[in-house]
C-alpha cells in the first residue's frame, strides 16, 4: 500500500510538469487552431534561459526567474509574428509541418549555444527539501512543480475571467471571425496566446531543469508526454489539460513501479493511443460535428 | 495534365502511357543511362549519398501517397522503415532468407503495421491522426527494442549479411547502387500510374473531403486502410533496402526527427506530385550533407563551436527550409518545376 501510495504520489507530482506543457498546447489551439508540437523545445529553451542567467551571469535566482520567464514570452511572440501569423488559412498540414520545423530550428539553436550535454541547475532553484508524509516521500521539486501548476491553472482561469485580454482570448477561441467583427484584434491575441504559452512551458522547463537537468536530446521527450495528456483531457479544456496532466503522470508512475521501468517509457503512448480510438474528443473536449 | 502543345491522344494506348513525346522518351533513355553510370563517376560519400537517396525516395513515394494524395498525416514514417528494416535483419540473419525473399517480406510486415497503426485515421483526422502515428512512432521502436532483444540485439546495432544473386555480393556502395536503383525507378512508376487509378482518384477525393468521399461510396474503411498500407508497404521496402545498404541497423536510424524529416521532403517537394517526391528528397538530402560539410569548416572558423556545428546545422538549416516553403512556396518544388516548364514551353512570348 505505501507502494502503491509512493507511486502515486510521484505520478501527481510528476504530473504537474506534463501539465505545464499541456496547458500551453491548449491555450494555443483553443485560441489559434494550432497544436503546437514545438512545446518540448520551448520548455527546454525557458529550462535554458535560466540555466544561463545562472550560470553565466551569475544573477540570483529570482532575476534569472524573472528574465528567463520574460525571454520565453518574448520568443512566443517572435514565434507567432514571424512564422505562424503568415500561415493562417493554410490547410492543417502546413500548421503541423511549421510547428515541427520550428522545434527542429529550436533544436539546432540550443545545440549552437548549450551544446549536446545534459547541463543540470548549478544552485538550488526551488527552496526547501523532500518531505515524508508517513511512509511516502514527496520531494519538494515536485511539489512545487505541482502546486505551480494549480497555481497557474487559476490565475488563467482569473485571467479568462475577469481580464479585458483574457475575455478577447475567449471570444477568438469561440469564432475567430465574430470576434474580429466586434472589434477584437485577433492577431494581437495570437501574439499573446504564444507570450502565456511560452511563459508556462518555460515555468515548466526551469521545473524539469531543477528536477533532472537540461539536455537537448532528453527533455523534448519528456515533455512529449503532454501530448497524451492534452488529447486526455480534451483539445479545447484547460481544466482537462491539467487533469489529463496528473492522470498521465499517475499511470506512468504505477505502470513504471507494476509491471517494468521500461513499459513506462511507452504507457503515456498506449494511453494515447486508446483515447484516439475510443473517445477522440477526450474527457472535456468538444465533439465535433462534421457537415460535408 | 500539363503537356506541350500538339501533342494530342489518338489511341487510349497512348492516353495512358507515362512517357509520351520523344522529348520525354529522350530525356527518359539518357537519365536511364546517366543514373546507372553513376557509380563509375562518382565514389565515396557522394555515391553513399546517391544510394541513401535513393533509398529515402521510395519511403517518400509511400508517405506522399498517404499524406500528399490522401490526406492522412503520419508522423511514423522512420518507424514503419524501422519495422521494414528488423524484419529484413531478423529474416536473414536468422532464417537465411535470400534478399529476393525478404524485400517483399518486410514490406508486407511493415504494411501489417502500418494497417495496425492506420486503424484510429478511422475517426480521427487533422491533428489527432498526427498524434496517433506519432504514438506509433514512440511505440515501434520501443517494441523493437524491448520486446525480443536478444533477438534484435536491442539498443545495439544488428550486423546484416549483404544481399547476393548467385556469386554477386552487393557489399559496397557501387554494387548496392544496382540493387537501390531499379527498385527506386520501379516504385516511382509504381506510384505514378497508382494515382492515376481507381484508388488513387479515391485518395485524392478522401483526401480533399472524406465525408463527400464516403457520400460518393468510397469506403473509407478500405482505402484510408490502403494508403496505410501502401505507405508503411514502400517505407518496409526502403527499410529492407537500408539495412541492406548499412549491413547493419540500429533504432537511431529510424527516429521521430527522421520521420519529421521525412514529412519535410513531402513538404519541398510539393504535396501530391511523384515528380515533388524525388525532387523534395534530393533537394533535402543534398542540403544535409551540404550542411554536414560544412559543420568542420564552421568550427575551424569558430573554434568554439566545433564540436556541436556539425550537429546543429543539420535540424536548424531543415527547420528554417521548410519554414520558408510553408511561407513562400507551400506548393512545393515540383509546383516551381512547372513553372519553369511551362515558361520555356512559351518562350520567347510569354503571353
Amino acid at each position: 500500500m505505501e507502494l502503491f501510495l509512493q507511486f502515486f504520489v510521484n505520478g501527481v507530482m510528476v504530473g504537474g510538469l506534463y501539465a505545464f506543457a499541456a496547458i500551453g498546447i491548449v491555450l494555443i489551439y483553443k485560441a489559434t487552431r494550432v497544436f503546437n508540437f514545438a512545446v518540448g523545445e520551448l520548455v527546454l529553451l525557458g529550462g535554458f534561459f535560466c540555466w544561463s542567467c545562472l550560470t553565466w551571469f551569475k544573477f540570483p535566482v529570482w532575476l534569472s526567474l524573472l528574465l528567463a520567464l520574460t525571454g520565453a514570452i518574448i520568443i512566443g511572440f517572435l514565434i507567432e509574428r514571424l512564422t505562424l501569423r503568415r500561415l493562417i488559412g493554410q490547410p492543417i498540414l502546413a500548421a503541423i509541418m511549421a510547428t515541427l520545423a520550428l522545434s527542429q530550428v529550436f533544436r539546432g539553436l540550443m545545440l549552437f549555444t548549450w551544446g549536446p550535454s545534459t547541463l543540470p541547475y548549478p544552485t538550488k532553484v526551488i527552496p526547501g527539501s523532500p518531505v515524508m508524509a508517513g511512509f511516502v516521500v514527496i520531494s519538494n521539486e515536485l511539489l512545487w512543480t505541482f502546486f505551480l501548476s494549480i497555481i497557474v491553472f487559476l490565475a488563467l482561469g482569473v485571467f479568462f475571467k475577469r481580464y479585458r485580454m483574457g475575455m478577447f482570448m475567449r471570444a477568438t477561441a469561440e469564432n475567430q471571425q465574430t470576434a474580429q467583427s466586434i472589434g477584437i484584434d485577433v492577431k494581437s491575441v495570437f501574439g499573446v496566446t504564444w507570450g502565456i504559452a511560452a511563459f508556462v512551458a518555460a515555468l515548466g522547463g526551469i521545473f524539469m531543469g531543477a528536477r533532472v537537468g537540461l539536455g537537448v536530446g532528453p527533455t523534448p521527450l519528456i515533455a512529449l508526454k503532454a501530448f497524451p495528456a492534452v488529447l486526455f483531457g480534451g483539445l479545447e479544456s484547460i481544466p482537462g489539460a491539467l487533469i489529463g496532466g496528473l492522470v498521465v503522470g499517475i499511470l506512468e508512475n504505477l505502470s513504471g513501479g507494476y509491471i517494468s521501468p521500461h513499459f513506462a517509457e511507452i504507457t503515456p503512448y498506449i494511453i494515447l493511443l486508446l483515447i484516439l480510438i475510443f473517445r477522440p474528443e477526450g474527457l472535456f473536449g468538444l465533439k465535433r460535428i462534421e457537415r460535408i | 495534365m500539363y503537356r506541350p502543345c500538339g501533342t494530342f491522344d489518338e489511341t487510349y494506348a497512348q492516353d495512358i502511357a507515362i512517357i509520351r513525346t520523344p522529348v520525354h522518351w529522350v530525356s527518359f533513355v539518357v537519365g536511364i543511362v546517366l543514373l546507372f553510370s553513376l557509380p563509375l563517376l562518382v565514389s565515396g560519400k557522394y555515391l553513399a549519398l546517391i544510394n541513401l537517396i535513393g533509398i529515402s525516395i521510395i519511403s517518400v513515394h509511400g508517405l506522399s501517397i498517404l499524406t500528399g494524395y490522401t490526406g492522412q498525416i503520419s508522423l511514423g514514417q522512420a518507424a514503419f522503415m524501422a519495422a521494414g528494416a528488423y524484419s529484413t535483419g531478423l529474416l536473414s540473419v536468422y532464417l537465411k532468407f535470400p534478399f529476393w525473399l525478404t524485400l517483399p517480406c518486410s514490406g508486407l510486415s511493415a504494411g501489417i503495421v502500418g494497417i495496425i497503426f492506420g486503424l484510429p485515421s478511422l475517426r480521427i483526422k487533422g491533428f489527432y491522426l498526427a498524434m496517433a502515428t506519432l504514438a506509433a512512432q514512440l511505440i515501434i521502436p520501443w517494441l523493437i527494442v524491448n520486446i525480443r532483444p536478444d533477438l534484435t540485439g536491442g539498443t545495439n546495432t544488428l550486423v546484416v549479411p549483404s544481399a547476393k544473386i548467385g556469386s554477386f555480393v552487393f557489399n559496397s556502395q557501387g554494387r548496392i547502387f544496382y540493387l537501390i536503383m531499379p527498385i527506386m525507378i520501379l516504385v516511382t512508376f509504381l506510384t505514378r500510374n497508382l494515382v492515376r487509378t481507381r484508388i488513387g482518384r479515391a485518395f485524392t477525393a478522401i483526401r480533399d473531403n472524406d465525408l463527400a468521399a464516403e457520400a460518393m461510396g468510397i469506403s473509407l474503411f478500405r482505402y484510408k486502410l490502403l494508403a496505410f498500407f501502401i505507405c508503411s508497404f514502400y517505407a518496409g521496402i526502403a527499410g529492407s533496402l537500408w539495412s541492406y545498404w548499412m549491413r547493419a541497423i540500429n533504432i537511431d536510424y529510424f527516429t521521430l526527427i527522421d520521420s519529421i524529416w521525412y514529412l519535410g521532403m513531402v513538404i519541398v517537394g510539393g504535396m501530391g506530385s511523384v515528380p515533388g517526391a524525388v525532387f523534395g528528397t534530393v533537394f533535402i538530402r543534398t542540403l544535409d550533407l551540404l550542411v554536414k560539410s560544412i559543420g568542420p569548416w564552421l568550427g575551424t572558423v569558430v573554434p568554439s563551436l566545433a564540436g556541436v556545428a556539425a550537429a546543429a546545422l543539420g535540424p536548424l538549416a531543415f527547420g528554417l527550409i521548410i519554414l520558408v516553403f510553408l511561407i513562400f512556396e507551400p506548393r512545393g518544388l515540383a509546383h516551381r518545376w512547372e513553372v519553369i516548364k511551362s515558361y520555356f514551353r512559351l518562350w520567347p512570348f510569354s503571353y
